[in-house]
């Protein structure tokens, strides 16, 4: 199919007002229901926290009980990820905008004959910070979850199909390709994108708009354009939504891109652990081709652009950009030095543009809204939103988007709403691996990358994880260095060996034999690490073990001088001990004891002997009358 | 490769039928080793040396290339993996909230560690990088299917589950 503007705008039209309704609350919506075909409409989340808790069964319920109760006015639609990925399934009904979480199978045959035919919202099903003391019933957008949040790169998400193409231009998508191949000249993209202020969002933060000027003023016959969805932190699932539930996005600005850099094929490299957002992609590379939307002459204007999918195999360093290239030529994932920089020799030897999920997903609103309007969001360096995947000890685990300048406080204490179980917040970390954590002193510190770095972390690609009192801080250095340890790709000694180095003197802390002389080899080996590792797998790896060093030295010096883990999270360190007076002499925990370490006669108080005691946690957790005690 | 503890290979016609087709698609495609070594790994549930010759062979490449690559990425694997896959997620947000706790507790339950495959072939555990499920945490998997929210009981329970649908 040829695609033309004409073409482009009738797809709107017919389906503006399907997905306008989902952006409307219910006294707005009614006007528009009056001409819809649809009465009501249940969006389902279909993303991976969602699909996990099961929401394949919510929505084959829904469908049959529709088809049974033979409800034609009713759609249902499966959408990408909410962001209240704790809270999954989602689910929810349009005009009346009602958010239902944790919906079972039985709740989703209520929704249909209490809510849908009886015309009765299930409020005790609703998400609860939805319903108000007086019974009103608020939108998603009014909740603490959801108040603070900007939603920009996650604008669809949620809200369309991301299996159906034409919902996706019903929200303006490719309005953007259009008016760059049509209208705008090469130079003038870059310098929109340049005065936008967009900085790469895979971490490291470079402007989006250089490197696109850099891969255009390279010469060469051929060009790429590649997508860096290889997301390896752990912790981390902002690409994975993006692609799950706005996968078009992603293609349309991946073609402005290499329209921008004289480039006519692209790459987008995925972890083969999402294989949700692959199958997404691979449906909406479809799409995309039978509308004309890639392929060859897109929009009649000359331009040819096709996309590929390439998958990962599991190895974090190939979300470095050298080795994400190596390894969609097929080879080990090993990274290359630079320069030559890819915009210069990338991929396959050409000139090559990388971006991050998230930076493309900035793109074609940049085109249509402009560079004033997105940059006027964020701070003075850091323009616009970024994504969060906030996990860990905090209560919504889910994915928020927030300005640039938002403090950490804000996102921990209102969207996040706070550490559970009346626990106190410790620590966050981002940046995953590479990044750093932020101690609580620094809760008001604005997120922006200037400020992050200033304080000994990154900013990362978004991974947010929230620690508690109970998180024992070399432990979580030596969690991260087993990870770069693994993931250490062998080609450099610095980081192969420096890694594994820095790990044992890890465990040899942990494990209660440190000397105050290993904090000075880790500090050093940390500072050698740092310049003269290859690429910045290695060259990052020890940056949690710096930062926890910096904030948390005493938990360092716990550790080695009074052999004590104050967060008791590290077994070597751990004494069991009885209390006598609650100690009833059952000998339940004598006869579980697996090393016949606990001493003591019926009816009389026990003794472990910590000298055999190998820290398995077996008694405390038999003890009926919690009389053991871990220090 | 050491030859005489290889695991003996018990390839197909149908399967070889298949992987040449595989090879085919792909022969002339820039950078097509990886996905033939992917497809391949899912026609033979892993990459033997029989498997990674033909490939070799097919594409034209040299065996150690072939070899380098299947190695270097952990979710190629050589050795046969278990009927059941057990894969437990030690991604930061689950690792957070106890997941070598769950690792353990399966690895004592089966008795063989994290890599391995019981003797009867049943069962072979794996942890891996973040599912990205981190709103379920922690998270294991068995054959792909997703249990959230674990504790080290509920997730000997699932194993249990998978052993009396053998018996």
């Amino acid at each position: 199919m040829q695609m033309t503007i004409e073409k482009l705008n009738e797809i709107q039209e017919r389906n503006k007002e399907l997905v306008a309704l989902r952006k409307l609350i219910a006294e707005q919506a009614s006007e528009m229901l009056e001409h819809s075909q649809y009465r009501k409409q249940i969006l389902v989340c279909g993303g991976t926290g969602c699909t996990s808790s099961g929401s394949k069964k919510v929505i084959d319920a829904l469908e049959a009980e529709i088809k049974e109760k033979n409800l034609t006015d009713v759609l249902v639609v499966k959408t990408g990820c909410f962001g209240l990925c704790a809270l999954g399934p989602v689910v929810i009904v349009y005009p009346e905008g009602a958010f239902y979480s944790q919906t079972t199978v039985e709740g989703a045959k209520r929704i249909i004959d209490e809510h849908i035919i009886g015309g009765k919202i299930c409020k005790d099903l609703l998400y609860p910070e939805t319903v108000c003391e007086n019974g009103e019933i608020l939108p998603l957008n009014a909740t603490r979850f959801y108040k603070k949040q900007m939603r920009i790169a996650l604008k669809n998400c949620g809200v369309i199909d991301p299996e159906n193409i034409e919902e996706y231009i019903a929200l303006d998508g490719y309005k953007a390709l259009h008016k760059v191949l049509t209208s705008m000249s090469q130079d003038e993209v870059i310098e929109t994108m340049l005065a936008s202020g967009l900085r790469g969002r895979g971490g490291a933060g470079f402007p989006t708009g250089k490197k696109w000027a850099f891969a255009k003023a390279s010469k060469g016959d051929i060009k790429y354009v590649c997508c860096n969805a290889d997301e390896g932190d752990p912790g981390a699932f902002m690409d994975r939504s993006i692609l799950e539930g706005d996968p078009h996005a992603i293609i349309e600005a991946m073609a402005i891109a290499a329209y921008t850099i004289g480039a006519h094929e692209g790459y987008i490299y995925v972890r083969a652990e999402y294989p949700i957002a692959v199958d997404r992609l691979k449906i909406a590379i479809a799409q995309a081709n039978e509308y004309g939307l890639l392929g060859k002459d897109i929009f009649g204007t000359g331009f040819d652009f096709n996309l590929e999918i390439r998958l990962g195999a599991g190895a974090f360093v190939c979300g470095e950009e050298t080795a994400l290239m190596t390894s969609i030529e097929g080879k080990r994932g090993e990274p290359r030095p630079r320069p030559p920089f890819p915009a210069v020799k990338g991929l396959f030897g050409k000139p090559t543009v990388l971006n991050n999920v998230e930076t493309y997903a900035n793109v074609a609103q940049i085109i249509l809204k402009g560079a004033d309007w997105y940059s006027s969001i964020g701070t003075e360096t850091s323009k616009g939103t970024k994504v969060f995947a906030l996990g860990g000890k905090i209560t919504n685990v889910g994915l928020v988007e927030v300005p640039m300048g938002t403090t950490l406080r804000e996102i921990i204490e209102e969207i996040g709403g706070g550490i559970p179980d009346g626990k106190k917040f410790k620590a966050a970390q981002t940046g995953g691996p590479s990044g750093g954590c932020i101690p609580a002193c620094h809760i008001d510190t604005p997120i922006d990358y200037e400020s992050l770095s200033r304080i000994g972390s990154m900013m990362g690609s978004g991974g947010l994880i929230i620690m508690d009192e109970t998180t024992c801080m070399v432990d979580i250095a030596k969690f991260y260095l087993e990870f770069t340890c693994e993931e250490s790709c062998g080609k450099c000694s610095p980081c192969r060996i420096g890694t594994r180095r820095l790990l044992q003197l890890l465990e040899k802390i942990t494990a209660g034999k440190g000397t105050m002389e290993d904090l000075d080899k880790i500090e050093e080996l940390s500072s050698h690490m740092k310049v003269s590792c290859l690429c910045a797998l290695g060259q990052t790896a020890s940056n949690p073990v710096v930062s926890t060093l910096k904030y948390f030295r005493e938990e360092y010096l716990a550790h080695i001088v009074d052999k004590t883990c104050p967060a008791k999270k590290c077994k070597a360190l751990l004494k069991y001990r009885i209390v006598s007076d609650k100690c009833k002499g059952c000998t339940l925990c004598a006869r579980n004891c697996p090393v016949k370490a606990i001493k003591g006669t019926v009816k009389q108080p026990h003794v472990i002997d910590g000298d055999k005691c190998i820290r398995c946690g077996v008694c405390m957790s038999n003890c009926k009358f919690g009389a053991i005690i871990k220090d | 490769m050491d030859n005489e503890n290889r695991p003996v290979f018990r390839g197909t016609p149908k399967q070889e039928r298949e992987l040449k087709k595989v090879i085919e698609k792909h022969k002339n495609q820039p950078g097509g080793l990886m996905p033939t070594l992917q497809e391949a790994q899912g026609i033979y549930g892993y990459l033997p040396y029989e498997v990674q010759k033909m490939i070799a062979e097919g594409l034209g490449v040299p065996l150690s290339e072939v070899y380098g690559v299947a190695t270097f990425y952990s979710q190629f694997s050589l050795t046969p993996k278990g009927e059941h896959r057990i894969s437990v997620c030690l991604g930061t947000a689950c690792y957070v909230k106890g997941a070598d706790k769950i690792l353990a507790a399966i690895e004592e339950r089966l008795g063989i560690k994290t890599g391995e495959c019981t003797p009867d072939g049943l069962f072979s555990i794996e942890s891996c990088r973040c599912l990205g499920a981190c709103g379920l945490a922690p998270v294991m998997t068995v054959d792909g299917e997703v249990y959230g929210k674990c504790t080290p009981e509920s997730a000997v329970k699932v194993i249990e589950s998978y052993l009396s649908k053998e018996v």
